[in-house]
């Protein structure tokens, strides 16, 4: 076997290009005799549509065109496609590419202009004349079940789009046999995407040529592909779809938006290619994002606090479509007994439908509410048991002796959850280790003495990570001796290049800069699922390790052929096979892909096919499950409120990591997308459903001088699913940080019995709370 | 009639002559009118970085200037950040480094932000790093790449 | 988020440009544009010109005439925080500018800029307020003066006419034993403050002879808090005095929007008070 590479810190193949400014994002292609498109967008969060006059619009010099919903013509005037049907979608609504006669959130598309540029496009934009006619909207998560809430749709009569649940156990067993029963009730909020790319497409259609082509910026070039052929009732081998550098994607990119059929329709009637690139308003608007979801938990747990049940009711904040199916509240599901075995659960959830921009998952998903939820749990019994919280948890956690740990709940398709491996409690120590955890009471006594509030704060968490079914790679070898490697997984940064490539290279045995690496160009690679929920590394990663192999053994086999000699003898080392204790016996890889291939009335080597290439599909045969335990360190004023995290402290298990690198930054930005999620990120609507945050100044993304140094480390239980032993680490950053944070502040806020029900915390709210303790401490 | 001008300018040394609407950007004129789009529009109005550039040395958001303004300026880009020799400059060779970036979109405006200020403060610690790059959003690495690759670079130029 | 379109105009002189004004009737001047720029690019503003004050000579650059600071309207923040003579004479000014944005809108952001945008949060009205600094408007019939007091009329609206620019601002510094205090909060750095307050002192035989505190963020003006003022006047410097003094700003009729309640923006301002009195105290002596 050559040079290893799984394993190495290497650094990134993407990397010259980026640092370079050479990246290629979708506003950076331009194409002959491009137009440039501006959407008109609702500015009510529920109105009827009553008339719409372009003609102003359209008179502006430098338009070409303007279309709305009746001008892409009765042929394309449907909805769009349910992406992810459920039979437990009670009430189904996706929206019309451009909106039909009801409009149902500020930001929907109405409209849109095609112009010589962007800015005379949007000129335009301002003369379209809509007539509306508003309508009540709904934008309380909390109200809109109730009697005579205003309807989301006109023509619902509730806005109820479904329930779910998950049940396993005996829960009524549970709460009976139970010494305590508590219950807790907290709102969370998620907010938007916000990759510092935007959406963006562009559209050209050549009928006599390629076809249709779509490049945009995207998560799930298949999905679209396929959606967009299906919505257009026309072959997708037609519909070629291309992710160029993606500027993030955090999931909100991962789905099918109404401009990924405009922009390619308006391309094909204007037979010139289009480009569309959302502006930072729109996606504020017209973005997916993840929101409210309100908890109401009671646990059931022994005076040891072992746990014995959880149940309760989510009610989750669905916006105004149903662009993602169940998704985002399934994924809220199932993770709840999170690290522990607790043998009972019965929790539902209310999906309700809202005048606000449809939702999906935002990095991680519904997991960090699930394991907030959990988490929540085991320190309100913590609290009101009088039990150290890393000891609740200690008696809590599944044992390594019981995997594999078959929690009872159920994943996306209906598969058993089933926890592979990994050592919850060495994890939790070796955080507590990292984090100084039990020297923190003198740190906090000193500070303490101080005037400063120091607060501590654990979280665990699980995460069902590589869901299936499949993500291929091809390898092949080139007469070059350069190996191309072909996937239809697309990046938004997370640096598959450089993963796929140290998987091929120490394969096949080349250097990884001999990989010419392709990925998420429909027309390259015949089929692939998309970047989402931490599943590439355990998708990818085994179908490229089995074509590397298959590509190896095809080329031991040939050389052996060539060279006389015994495959046993073989090894390719930088490109080149030789023969063991013969140096000077050996052929480059270049070369037997020549020998495969030669010229007209020559001879393919009997036995082969003309091809040094394999291709695989070799996957994972469950869901690898990540985990992981968290320590944050904060200090609160309690003058001001402000909490600033001091320290943060991750032992992390995503299995065998192929580049240490890579998943260190995985999870060095989750975490801090999560310390955003609890204090900073706020999407706030007012109660007509208008937008109030859209812009950066308003919204609060977590900034580097807020943000705390981040120390990792890491146990590396392999996966028994997948054959390189490896387990998604996407998202294992974001899903424990909230939990922890508030945890902590709790802790720090321990003399005025603080207990938060609402994240993200912000500190007029914390002054309240302080406020209020401070009182209740006097009485 | 559209309001344009005639602007002549040098980037990374090289002096462009075109025509622009006054209306115009400084961020859209170099991206589309010259092809230069190492320099990327995150927000354009003034908060996320990834826009900024060197105007005369001194780092600024091309979203928040005219094109017409910097008429007769010198503007350096992230495609001007690499040594003379083509060879990458310390920061940028940190960066590729430290993993100090995933999707690359925010990279231009930290690139030219942080070489602005390690110039200018070549002692800074992590606390002043982190404060300087406080106008440049990151959504992927949680910015502890990037602030190491800062730190490292400050060292290899104070060394050098 | 591209502007609509305008003319563009640069003049060169204050002259000029005040002549296009009063001949262009819906025209926005523009300054750093690091506030002007934002609202173009949003459609919030739509002028028909835009007269570009950056080519015009003589109207930036820092002056020290005896104690007081003339300080042209154009000069960017950056150069207000390089300053040698402003850290000398009102070293509370290029510390307070540390919060003012970033190093990046700071390079091009001016001092008259941010004093006609007049976002009630902004540190630099806030500051101009302690100083009680003088403006100086130029318009078709010449220049007039401007006392901070009277110049902001209400919500971000400064008086100054459509067909006239701020040129200067004068800051009178003070002397003596003086200390400084400035002390905001805002969620992340370089954000608008919540709540802002600069602080004054002068001291004389031990006991406070002048005292100045300015709290930005309150109301849609930056507020003077002239009851604290007087009753630290003849005290000695000390906390319980400083805690007394900042109760009164708990007081204040505090505004409230989608975000912050008057209730916390109260709580903000004692609090804040408070502090930068301590730190107004704690470099008194020689460092003014
Ligand atoms: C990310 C970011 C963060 C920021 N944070 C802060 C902050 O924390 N605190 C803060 O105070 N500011 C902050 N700002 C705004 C600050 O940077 C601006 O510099 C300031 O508000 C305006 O100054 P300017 O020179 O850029 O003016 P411009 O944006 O050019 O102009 C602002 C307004 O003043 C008018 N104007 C400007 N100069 C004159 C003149 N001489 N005569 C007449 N009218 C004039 C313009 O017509 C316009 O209406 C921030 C800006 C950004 C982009
Ligand atoms: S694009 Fe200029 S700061 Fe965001
Ligand atoms: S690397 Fe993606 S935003 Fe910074």
């Amino acid at each position: 076997m050559g040079v290893r590479y799984i394993g190495a810190e290497v650094q990134r193949m993407e990397d010259p290009r980026l640092i370079t400014g050479h990246g290629r994002y979708v506003d950076d292609i331009t194409l002959e005799g491009m137009l440039h498109a501006a959407f008109l967008r609702a500015s009510h969060a529920h109105a009827k549509i009553r008339a719409i006059d372009t003609s102003r619009a359209a008179a502006l010099p430098g338009v070409h065109r303007v279309f709305t919903h009746v001008d892409l013509g009765p042929q394309y005037s449907h909805r769009m496609n349910q992406l992810y049907p459920a039979p437990v979608i009670e009430q189904d609504r996706t929206q019309y590419p451009l909106a039909k006669d009801e409009v149902c959130y500020v930001g929907e598309a109405v409209a849109v202009v095609v112009a010589d540029s962007r800015a005379i496009a949007e000129d335009a934009v301002a003369l379209i004349d809509v007539d509306y006619e508003v309508l009540p909207a709904v934008v309380n998560v909390m109200t809109a079940l109730d009697d005579g809430a205003p309807l989301a749709h006109a023509d619902m009569n509730s806005n109820l789009m479904g329930r779910m649940r998950s049940q396993f156990g005996d829960i009524e067993d549970a709460f009976a046999k139970a010494d305590h029963v508590f219950s807790a009730a907290f709102m969370q909020h998620r907010g938007g995407c916000h990759s510092m790319e935007t959406r963006g497409c562009i559209g050209r259609d050549d009928p006599w040529g390629d076809g249709l082509t779509l490049w945009t910026s995207a998560q799930s070039p298949y999905l679209i592909r396929r959606a967009l052929g299906k919505w257009l009732d026309e072959p997708e081998e037609r519909v070629r779809v291309i992710a160029p550098d993606v500027g993030g994607g955090f999931g909100p990119k991962a789905g099918f938006y109404p401009e990924e059929i405009v922009i390619p329709l308006v391309a094909r009637f204007m037979e010139r290619p289009v480009k569309w690139i959302e502006d930072r308003r729109e996606h504020f608007m017209s973005t997916t994002t993840q929101r409210d979801q309100h908890w109401d938990l009671e646990v059931a747990c022994t005076s040891e606090g072992k746990i014995l049940g959880l149940r309760g009711k989510i009610t989750h904040e669905n916006g105004a479509f149903v662009p993602y199916g169940i998704l985002l509240p399934n994924s809220s599901l199932t993770p709840l007994p999170g690290a522990y075995s607790i043998p009972a659960i019965d929790v539902g959830v209310d999906i309700v439908f809202t005048n606000t921009v449809p939702n999906s998952p935002v990095r991680g998903a519904g997991r960090p509410n699930g394991i907030y939820a959990v988490e929540r749990m085991i320190q309100t019994v913590s609290r009101e048991l009088g039990i150290a919280p890393d000891e609740v948890r200690r008696r809590n956690y599944v044992r390594p002796d019981q995997m594999p740990y078959e929690t009872g709940a159920t994943l996306r398709g209906g598969v058993p959850c089933v926890y592979d491996s990994g050592n919850y409690e060495a994890l939790l120590d070796k955080v507590l280790e990292l984090a100084d955890y039990n020297d923190f009471p003198a740190r906090q006594a000193a500070a303490r003495a101080e005037g400063r509030y120091l607060g501590i704060g654990i979280s665990s968490c699980i995460e069902d990570t590589g869901m299936g079914p499949y993500e291929g790679t091809t390898v092949r070898v080139e007469a070059s001796g350069k190996v191309a490697v072909r996937t239809g997984a697309a990046s938004q940064g997370q640096g598959h290049h450089t993963m796929i490539a140290m998987i091929v290279a120490e394969q096949v045995g080349v250097s990884p800069e001999d990989i010419l690496f392709e990925s998420a160009d429909t027309a390259k690679f015949s089929h692939g699922v998309g970047t989402i929920g931490s599943r590439v590394a355990a998708n990818v990663g085994p179908s490229a390790f089995d074509a590397a192999t298959q590509v190896r053994e095809k080329a031991l086999k040939l050389a052996a052929e060539v060279l006389e000699a015994s495959e046993a003898d073989l090894d390719i080392e930088d490109g080149v096979v030789r023969v063991n204790g013969a140096p000077d016996l050996s052929i480059t890889l270049g070369e037997l892909a020549v020998q495969l291939s030669p010229p007209s009335a020559m001879r393919v080597p009997a036995g082969f096919d003309p091809l040094l290439e394999a291709t695989s599909f070799d996957g994972s045969s469950g869901s690898p499950i990540a985990c992981g335990s968290n320590v944050a360190e904060v200090e609160v004023d309690p003058a001001t409120g402000e909490v600033r995290v001091l320290r943060y402290s991750v032992a992390h298990d995503c299995g065998v990591m192929i580049n240490p690198i890579v998943v260190k930054g995985q999870i060095e930005g989750g975490v801090v997308h999560g310390i955003g999620n609890a204090l900073f990120e706020r999407m706030i609507y007012d109660d007509q459903g208008q937008p109030l945050t859209t812009n950066y100044g308003e919204y609060l993304l977590p900034l580097a001088s807020e943000m705390p140094r981040i120390d990792i480390t890491h146990m590396e239980t392999p996966s028994p699913l997948n054959s390189l032993g490896v387990k998604g680490a996407g998202e294992g950053g974001t899903i424990p940080a909230a939990a922890a944070v508030v945890a902590a502040i709790e802790n720090a806020l321990e003399d005025f019995g603080v207990e938060i029900d609402y994240y993200p915390v912000d500190p007029q709210y914390l002054t309240e709370l302080i406020d209020k303790g401070a009182a209740e401490a006097a009485e | 009639m559209a309001d344009t001008r005639d602007i002549t300018l040098t980037v990374n040394g090289e002096s462009h002559t075109a025509t622009a609407e006054t209306r115009t950007s400084l961020g859209d004129f170099l991206r589309h009118t010259i092809g230069l789009t190492g320099t990327h529009m995150g927000c354009e109005h003034g908060v996320c970085g990834a826009c900024t550039v060197l105007l005369d040395g001194e780092a600024v958001r091309s979203c928040l200037m005219l094109a017409v303004q910097a008429n007769g300026h010198e503007v350096t880009t992230i495609e001007g950040l690499a040594n003379a020799d083509g060879t990458l400059s310390p920061l940028q060779e940190a960066f590729w480094e430290h993993h100090g970036l995933q999707c690359g979109f925010c990279t231009p405006g930290m690139l030219t932000s942080l070489t602005a200020f390690l110039r200018d403060h070549p002692d800074a610690d992590e606390k002043e790093i982190r404060e300087a790059i406080s106008g440049n959003i990151c959504r992927c690495t949680g910015y502890q790449g990037i602030v190491n690759a800062a730190l490292d670079a400050a060292k290899t130029m104070q060394e050098g | 988020m591209k502007p609509a379109p305008f003319t563009y105009h640069d003049p060169t002189t204050a002259d000029e440009a005040v002549a296009l004004l009063a001949q262009h009737e819906d025209s926005k001047v523009l300054a750093g544009g690091q506030s002007l720029m934002p609202m173009l690019n949003m459609r919030f503003v739509v002028p028909d010109h835009v007269i570009d004050l950056n080519g015009i000579e003589g109207i930036a650059g820092i002056r020290d005439a005896r104690d007081t600071l003339e300080i042209g309207a154009m000069t960017r923040q950056r150069d207000l925080m390089r300053d040698g003579t402003i850290a000398e004479k009102a070293p509370i000014i290029p510390g307070a500018l540390n919060w003012v944005g970033h190093f990046q809108t700071r390079n091009r952001g001016t001092i008259g800029g941010s004093l006609c945008h007049l976002d009630p949060a902004a540190e630099l009205p806030c500051l101009m307020a302690a100083y009680d600094a003088t403006l100086t408007v130029q318009g078709p019939d010449g220049a007039r003066a401007v006392p901070f007091a009277e110049w902001p009329l209400a919500y971000m609206m400064p008086s100054i006419g459509p067909d006239e620019i701020l040129t200067a601002v004068s800051v009178p510094c003070w002397s003596g034993n003086v200390g400084h205090g400035f002390v905001e909060y805002a969620r992340r750095h370089g954000d608008f403050a919540i709540v802002a307050v600069a602080a004054l002192l002068a001291v004389e035989g031990g006991k406070i002879s002048r005292a100045a505190i300015s709290l930005g963020g309150v109301d849609v003006r930056p507020l003077r808090l002239d009851a604290a003022e007087a009753a630290l006047v003849g005290e000695a410097p000390g906390a319980d005095t400083f805690r007394a003094a900042a109760e009164l700003a708990r007081g204040i009729d505090a505004m409230s929007d989608a975000y912050v309640s008057s209730e916390y923006r109260q709580r903000l301002a004692a609090t804040l008070t408070e502090r930068a009195l301590n730190a107004a105290a704690n470099n008194l002596n020689g460092s003014a």
